[in-house]
Parts: C-alpha cells; sequence; structure tokens
C-alpha cells in the first residue's frame, strides 16, 4: 500500500467517491477526532473495575494491559512494536502487556497516512501510531497516578511508576488494583509525553508478543476460524482475466459426497460442501463454460514487447529539471529494462469466514483494510456498513495481497452466503449458516492482483570528465490506483514512479516521464509497490555509470549525494560494516545500493559467489537502515532480514507469465520461492535516530535486487536489464 | 467403509472418512486440530508437516487411507510425545530469538527441525539447508531458523 498520496490528497470526486465506498462521516470530523476528547464517548460504559481511558488501552484488574491493535499483525511485528510504544510510556512491565486486533471502526482507529480509513499498508503502522500510542499510554499512566494520589492522599508528584508499579513512599500498587477508581476520574487532556532520552523500553529487544502461540500451533488464522454448522467453499474462476461464466454444469460436482450446493458469485461459481476436501473434488467435476470476449488474450511477451514499443515516445511528464536535450554529451550510455508480473504467495492463502443474517453480516479474516473491506461487504450483502462486524485475525502473511479496494476474497465469501440465503436455493435452508471461503494456491498464483509489469528506458548523458550531466528515465506499466478511489485524475500514478520521480542524486539535467497502459489483468501493490522496479532501475544504472566512467560505485554515489545527508550516513554505515574495498575469495564479488522509501533510508551491500557450474549464490547481505527511532530494533532486524528474502527470491527468480492470456505457474514448483539454503548470511545495522519512526516493512526490499544485480555485474560482466535474473545467469 | 483407524497424538483416532482424504484436512476438518497448515496442497512448501510413525511427511499429499495404523504426531502433541525433549528445546530456541514472523508456515519448519535434531543431533548449515529445503517461508525467517536449530542443539547437549 502506497502512502503520501493517500486521501489527505484525494481531490473532490475521489474524496465523494471514497467516503461513499467507506461509508465514512466526514473528513474534518476524521482529521479533527481524538481520542482524549471524544474516546470515551465512543465506547460503552467503563469496563467493570477496569480502565479505559481511550481506544487503545484496557487495563484490567489482574493488571494485565491490553493494547487495542488498528494494525493487522501480518508478521511484521505491530503487536510488539506498538505494544511498545503504549508500555513505554506507562512505564508497564512487558510480561504484563496484551495485544489485540481492535474491532474495525474508521472514526476510532482510521489511518492517518491513509484519511478516513482503517487500514495497513505502506509500512505506516508504526509512523502514523506513533504520537496516538503515547498519548494513549501516558494518559492511562496519569489516570493511575491520579487514583494513587487520591487513595494514599500524597500529590502525583511525589508518585513514581516503574515495571507496572505505582509507588510512593511506603505505597505501592500495581496498575489492576487502582484501575476501577482511575475508571471514575475524568480523562485528562493534553498529557505531558516522556522525553525520549528516559525510554527503557523502546529501543531495547523486547520478546514479540507473538512467538508463543505461532510456535506452538495455537495462534489462530482464518483458515483456522470454525462456527457452528458451517460450510466450506472454493471457487472456479476463469482462466484468462476478463472472462465471465456463461453456461455451468454442475451436475457432477453435486454428486460429490459432502459438496451441499453450487452457486453462480460475480466472480464464478461456488462449489460449497462440508469439508474443504469435498468441496476440492466437487470443484474438480464442476463443468463452466467462459465467455472470453473481454478477456486478455495476450501473452506476457506480447505484453512487454507493447510497453517496449512505447520507449521512444515522450510520456506523460513526471519530473523535469534543466534540459536534458540540450545538454551535448561526450558519451551516450543507454539501458532498457523489464520486469513481470510477481504474486505475493503469502503462506496463508486467501480465506475468510462469513456469517450472513438478515440484519447482520460477520466477518473473520486476516483483515488488512476493515473499514474498505467492511463497507464493500455491505454493498455485496445489502446492509450499511455498520451492520457489518470485522473480526480481524492473525494473517499469514499478505505484502500487499489482502489489502485491495475491491475486497476481493471478502466480497466473494459474502457473495456465497448471500446466494445460499436466497429462498429459491434449496428453500432457504442453508439461509444463515456460516462459510469458509478458501482460496487453494493454484487460485493465489493464477488469481492476478500481480506487481505490474514494467517496463524502463534509462538514457544519460556523460561529460568527457566522467561527470553526470543528465538523466532520462521513461517508465511504461499499469496503472495500480487507475479506477480506484485512490486514483489522481490528471496526475501521473505515483505507485509507477515513486523511487525514480525523486532520486537522492544530483543531476543538472533530468527528465522522467511515464507511460501508463491497461489490461484486465488485475494489478495491486507487492511490498514496497513501485520501488520494486524503480529501485533496481536507478540503483542498477547508477552503478553502470560508475563502471563507464570507471569510478568506484560507492564513491560515484558519494559524489552525486552530497546533498542528502541521510541517504549518504545510510550508505556510508553499510559500506563501512560490509568492508567494502576489502579483498574477498576468488569467484566472489560485492555489489551496493540504497534508496529510500516508505520514509525510510536503506542500503544494502551484496556479496556473491559463482561455481564451477557458473551457477550464482549470494553469500552474505549487509544491511544499514535508517528509520527514524526503531522502536522494537529486533523487529525492525526481522524485517530487513524478511525483505531481503523476499527481496532475493523474487530478483532471482520470480515472475507470473501467461500464455495466450492463461498464467503459466499454478504452485510452488512452478512459481518458485526463496527456500532456506538459498538465503544469504544477513546483518543488520541501524543508524542511531532521534527521529519519528518510519518505515521497516517494506524498505527492506527496494535496494536488495539491484545491489545483487551489481555485485553479479562485478564478478560476471553481465548486466541483468530483463528480470527475473534467471534470464540472464544461472542461479 | 470401515473407519480408518490410527493413533494420532498418542490417542487412539478412529476416522470415517473417504480413504483418498489427505491427512491434513482430516486432522484439521475432523479431529479439529488447526495447527498443521495448508499452504499449497501438493507437498511443496512444508506447511502441512507432521510426522507418522516419527518421519516427516506432507501430510496435505498423504492420504489418510494409506496410513491406517500409523501413528500420528502434530504440532499439537510434539512436545508430549516421544520426541518431547528435542520439541521441548526447538520450541523454546525459537521463542528465544523471536523466529516467527506471520507465523504460518512454523508448525511445519518445527515438526521438520525436531525430525532433523531427533536424526542429527548437531546439524551443521548445509544438513539444516538439505532437511529444512521442504519448508518455505515467504516472511524468510530462515536466518533465524538456522540460528534457532543450532541453539535447540546446544541446548540438547547439556
Amino acid at each position: 500500500m502506497p502512502d503520501g498520496h493517500m486521501p489527505e490528497n484525494l481531490d473532490s470526486t475521489s474524496r465523494r467517491r471514497f467516503l461513499q465506498v467507506t461509508g465514512g462521516a466526514g473528513v474534518g470530523l476524521m482529521v479533527g477526532f481524538t481520542w482524549t476528547a471524544t474516546g470515551r464517548r465512543a465506547l460503552a460504559a467503563p469496563a467493570a473495575k477496569g480502565l479505559e481511558p481511550n481506544a487503545f488501552v484496557k487495563v484490567a484488574p489482574d493488571s494485565t494491559v491490553t493494547v487495542l491493535v488498528k494494525h493487522l499483525e501480518m508478521g511484521q511485528g505491530v503487536f510488539t512494536g506498538l505494544t511498545a510504544i503504549v508500555a513505554e510510556e506507562m512505564d508497564a512491565d512487558w510480561a504484563q502487556m496484551r495485544a489485540e486486533h481492535a474491532a474495525a471502526n474508521a472514526k476510532l482507529y482510521n489511518n492517518s497516512a491513509f484519511g478516513p480509513i482503517q487500514g495497513t499498508g505502506g509500512s505506516t503502522s508504526t509512523y502514523n501510531s506513533w504520537t496516538q500510542l503515547r498519548q494513549a499510554g501516558a494518559t492511562a499512566r496519569a489516570m493511575l497516578v491520579a487514583a494513587a494520589a487520591q487513595t494514599w492522599g500524597v500529590s502525583a508528584s511525589d508518585i513514581t511508576v516503574s515495571k507496572g508499579v505505582i509507588s510512593s513512599g511506603t505505597h505501592s500498587a500495581k496498575f489492576g488494583e487502582l484501575a476501577a477508581k482511575a475508571a471514575a476520574l475524568p480523562v485528562p487532556a493534553d498529557v505531558p509525553l516522556k522525553d525520549p532520552k528516559n525510554f527503557t523500553l523502546i529501543g531495547t529487544r523486547l520478546p514479540r508478543k507473538d512467538s508463543v502461540e505461532k510456535s506452538t500451533g495455537k495462534a489462530v488464522f482464518a483458515i483456522d476460524v470454525v462456527q457452528p454448522d458451517m460450510l466450506v467453499a472454493v471457487v472456479r474462476r476463469p482462466s484468462k482475466f476478463g472472462a465471465k461464466a456463461q453456461a455451468v454444469d454442475a451436475k457432477a460436482a453435486k454428486a460429490v459426497k459432502g459438496v451441499v450446493e453450487v452457486v453462480e458469485i460475480p466472480r464464478g461459481v461456488a462449489v460449497v460442501a462440508t469439508s474443504y476436501w469435498a468441496a476440492h473434488q466437487g470443484r474438480e467435476a464442476l463443468k463452466v463454460t467462459w465467455d472470453e470476449s473481454q478477456a486478455e488474450k495476450r501473452g506476457t511477451d506480447a505484453i512487454i514487447a507493447d510497453y517496449k514499443a512505447l520507449l521512444p515516445k515522450p510520456g506523460e511528464l513526471v519530473t523535469k529539471e534543466g534540459d536534458v536535450d540540450a545538454v551535448k554529451a561526450a558519451k551516450v550510455v543507454k539501458a532498457e529494462f523489464s520486469f513481470p508480473f510477481l504474486a505475493h504467495a503469502p503462506m496463508e492463502p486467501l480465506t475468510c469466514v462469513v456469517k450472513l443474517g438478515k440484519d447482520g453480516c460477520e466477518i473473520w479474516a486476516g483483515d488488512q483494510f476493515q473499514t474498505v473491506d467492511q463497507a464493500n461487504a455491505a454493498q455485496a450483502a445489502g446492509l450499511k456498513p455498520e451492520q457489518v462486524t470485522i473480526n480481524t485475525v492473525y494473517a499469514g502473511g499478505s505484502f500487499g495481497r489482502r489489502a485491495n479496494l475491491e475486497s476481493d476474497y471478502i466480497v466473494e465469501g459474502v457473495a456465497i452466503a448471500k446466494a445460499l440465503s436466497d429462498a429459491k436455493v434449496q428453500g432457504g435452508k442453508l439461509a444463515g449458516r456460516p462459510v469458509k471461503l478458501i482460496w487453494s494456491r493454484e487460485d493465489d498464483i493464477r488469481g492476478g492482483r500481480y506487481r505490474p509489469i514494467y517496463v524502463h528506458g534509462m538514457e544519460a548523458k556523460l561529460g568527457a570528465d566522467g561527470s553526470l550531466l543528465a538523466w532520462k528515465h521513461r517508465i511504461v506499466g499499469q496503472s495500480i490506483m487507475a479506477g480506484s478511489m485512490f486514483e489522481q485524475k490528471g496526475k501521473p500514478d505515483n505507485t509507477s514512479v515513486e523511487g525514480a520521480a525523486e532520486i537522492p542524486y544530483d543531476i543538472p539535467n533530468r527528465l522522467v516521464d511515464l507511460h501508463t497502459t491497461t489490461s484486465p489483468v488485475p494489478v495491486l501493490w507487492w511490498r514496497s509497490v513501485g520501488s520494486t522496479h524503480t529501485s533496481f532501475a536507478v540503483e542498477s544504472f547508477i552503478d553502470e555509470l560508475a563502471a563507464e566512467t570507471k569510478q568506484d560505485p560507492v564513491a560515484f554515489r558519494r559524489k552525486l549525494m552530497e546533498k542528502h545527508p541521510r541517504h549518504l550516513a545510510v550508505l556510508n554505515l553499510a559500506v563501512e560494516k560490509a568492508d567494502w574495498g576489502k579483498p574477498l575469495p576468488k569467484g566472489w564479488a560485492r555489489g551496493v545500493a540504497v534508496a529510500e522509501s516508505f520514509r525510510s533510508v536503506v542500503a544494502h551491500v551484496a556479496e556473491v559467489s559463482q561455481d564451477e557450474k557458473g551457477r550464482i549464490k549470494v553469500e552474505r547481505v549487509v544491511c544499514a537502515v535508517d528509520c527514524g527511532i526503531a522502536v522494537t530494533p529486533d523487529v525492525v532486524k526481522a524485517q530487513m532480514e524478511g525483505g531481503i528474502g523476499y527481496g532475493l527470491g523474487a530478483v532471482m527468480f520470480g515472475a507470473i507469465t501467461m500464455t495466450g492470456g492463461v498464467v503459466d505457474q499454478s504452485n510452488f514448483d512452478t512459481y518458485r520461492c526463496l527456500r532456506i539454503d538459498e538465503m544469504p548470511k544477513v546483518e543488520v545495522h541501524i543508524v542511531p535516530s532521534a527521529n519519528p519512526p518510519t518505515g521497516v516493512g517494506e524498505p527492506g526490499v527496494p535496494p536488495l535486487g539491484p545491489a545483487v544485480a551489481n555485485a553479479i555485474a562485478a564478478l560476471t560482466g553481465k548486466r541483468i536489464r530483463d528480470l527475473p535474473f534467471t534470464g540472464t545467469v544461472s542461479v | 467403509m470401515p473407519p480408518i483407524k490410527l493413533t494420532l497424538n498418542g490417542k487412539p483416532w478412529s476416522v470415517d472418512a473417504d480413504p483418498d482424504m489427505p491427512l491434513l484436512w482430516a486432522v484439521r476438518e475432523i479431529a479439529g486440530k488447526t495447527g498443521s497448515k495448508f499452504g499449497c496442497g501438493a507437498a511443496q512448501c512444508g506447511a502441512c508437516t507432521m510426522h507418522v510413525d516419527g518421519q516427516p511427511v506432507r501430510s496435505c499429499s498423504t492420504p489418510i487411507g494409506s496410513i491406517a495404523g500409523s501413528k500420528v504426531t502434530t504440532i499439537e502433541g510434539i512436545a508430549e510425545g516421544p520426541q518431547a525433549k528435542v520439541a521441548k528445546a526447538v520450541q523454546d530456541a525459537w521463542i528465544k530469538l523471536d523466529v516467527v514472523q506471520c507465523g504460518y508456515c512454523q508448525s511445519g519448519q518445527i515438526m521438520s527441525a525436531v525430525a532433523l535434531l531427533t536424526d542429527t543431533p548437531k546439524p551443521t548449515d548445509q544438513d539444516i539447508d538439505s532437511a529444512m529445503n521442504g519448508n518455505l517461508c515467504r516472511c524468510s525467517t530462515y536466518v533465524r531458523i538456522r540460528a534457532a536449530i543450532h541453539e535447540a542443539a546446544k541446548a540438547l547437549e547439556i
């Protein structure tokens, strides 16, 4: 999910559509909303004997403190990081802290980086929660302290709080003992926050809140949710994007033992059964004829060729500095890059459980866009958004897939439940039965919403002294935002050009432009969005220019980066820790890349080797990151490790290809993903910072591909232009 | 058709199911134990890994009828069965090093790691890479999986 071009920037038409879709109230109310003023009003009566000073914190009589997390825990660590922010301001003990997903509510739980919607993405969870949760924690602490002062007859200033114990002189109490009394007090406004130099939890290693459950098989994902009388559904979808069901022969499917019903829904044909196995077998037996008149019938080779044909033509202007065409060059260097479709392939295939009644709908999902999904589900069910309850559970990964503006899998689940509630279907006797929709891995790999195909054309003009005088960057690809509530009419899609429009290199003449293409293949943000391809093109090309002018790639970058001290510091830390310039074993080489994304800056130095058979292996990656204050540094490290692995698998062999409009891959045997023997050693170094936290979930990805490609070029002389790497080298 | 008789986590288990039904779905939907996960349905990802008579198997591709009479152990039972000591060391190491991210593949990772350490108490990185190669992790927690297996091996030495 991108940000920075979210509803705060929406034009009035988009804003209206946005509010229609989300069912939100006025934006003013959302932006102006503060929990200190209205949180109490928005909640039901305070819990008996407990303290709920706002929408984010609950203190129970047994002293457990529960943080209501408005973001989806999908592995990125929000249950730990966001809980740490509250714990810090409360001076709580880490062991007493709990985390749970908050209910869907755009008023209480909107993402301030997006506007009036509750959702997770764009690496914004910590960034947009930082001040909000510090205030939430500080307020809870102030109320507990006030209750202690009243009880003990002492001044609040004579009270200290440490590791969950409130003390003054000989008095001492745990949070729970004072919670009921604190709950009766008025909620104070503008409680002062801690001086960061007094932080005791933030910046330290704190055990993840979800480790025990997830290491013992007890964590509950949507696929694990069981409801009484629940049915299980799978959906047959067309093999070509844009096709529609024309005729359905369900006889053989219905004859499968355990199949209960077959229903048509807008996105395909659902087989509903008493078990997944029966539903799966029923789907195998189902016969559907498809109308393919509006379908994409091109193969991906043809799409890439169509895009390359656009490269000579000027596109929509994105950035213009100086006059690229007027520059007289001693040498011109050109390069073209192509990037394939990529599937997200989270380990848990898309799943939801839907229980639809006459007056309401309850949904269980690893829900990433709670209030968008709530609105779309309501529309599909014929209900109002407030009649839809979303129960967010752990998501088995997402990488962007579960956040989509059409709420694809949620709407499918609701459509199935709605079809079953029709009185004409078995006399309505299936109405109200909960339905669990499970996508198979094949459904996931072939189901679209891919990182779009992009083609880039780069051109640099060099002076006789090797200086970089001019830079031209043309991008061709499908828009993620077009047709969505986030589309900004009349402006280039930022998700196509982020990472290219602004670069940390000072070049006197620079032109960036964009051709936006269309296709029935649905596309989506994929961990680090536009920077998945822009950073590869920029950082590969910069490296090539350094080589072209016989300069060290680090020295070349440093010279152009003088006015970007934050980038420079990150680059310097990475190369220092990686012993840049020191000899490596024979058959090894290093490559470097640096990229800013989601307000953070990451640099990677990759070390690669090549064996006698010519096979490339990535041996080690040294990472430096500036993400502002690292709230939970070990989670930051984990996200860098994960971003490196996720990015590496994608650049080495990740590709969704199509032949005649049909996806060639179907499962992990054909959509190859990184395995443990391909994972390099990783070192992560965090730049100390006093600035507010910025993104960590995505920023580890963008510089990984070019760092490895640059190392491969240093080792073999081969520049990788077309991804994945398997087209150029053996990996 | 007579019910299929097995042992699940040390207790007798009689399953009335299509013998072609994969063990994974019988355990998840009939026995109600959901710790083992569905990731691919094709023995490609290892999220469904269980032990059958002590050996790690991909339960998504194991017909229940093909293992009648066997002893099946899942993540729910591994810490109490004959491999309890190894399992505890592995789970403790997983928790100590905060291996998990999304967590969806981790039941399968742990089942494979327990099998590895049972056979090879002091694995090298290479042993780990080859034993764990069938278990995908899209969050790429691989660095910590390696470290946690070494950690568990160390704890078991004592």
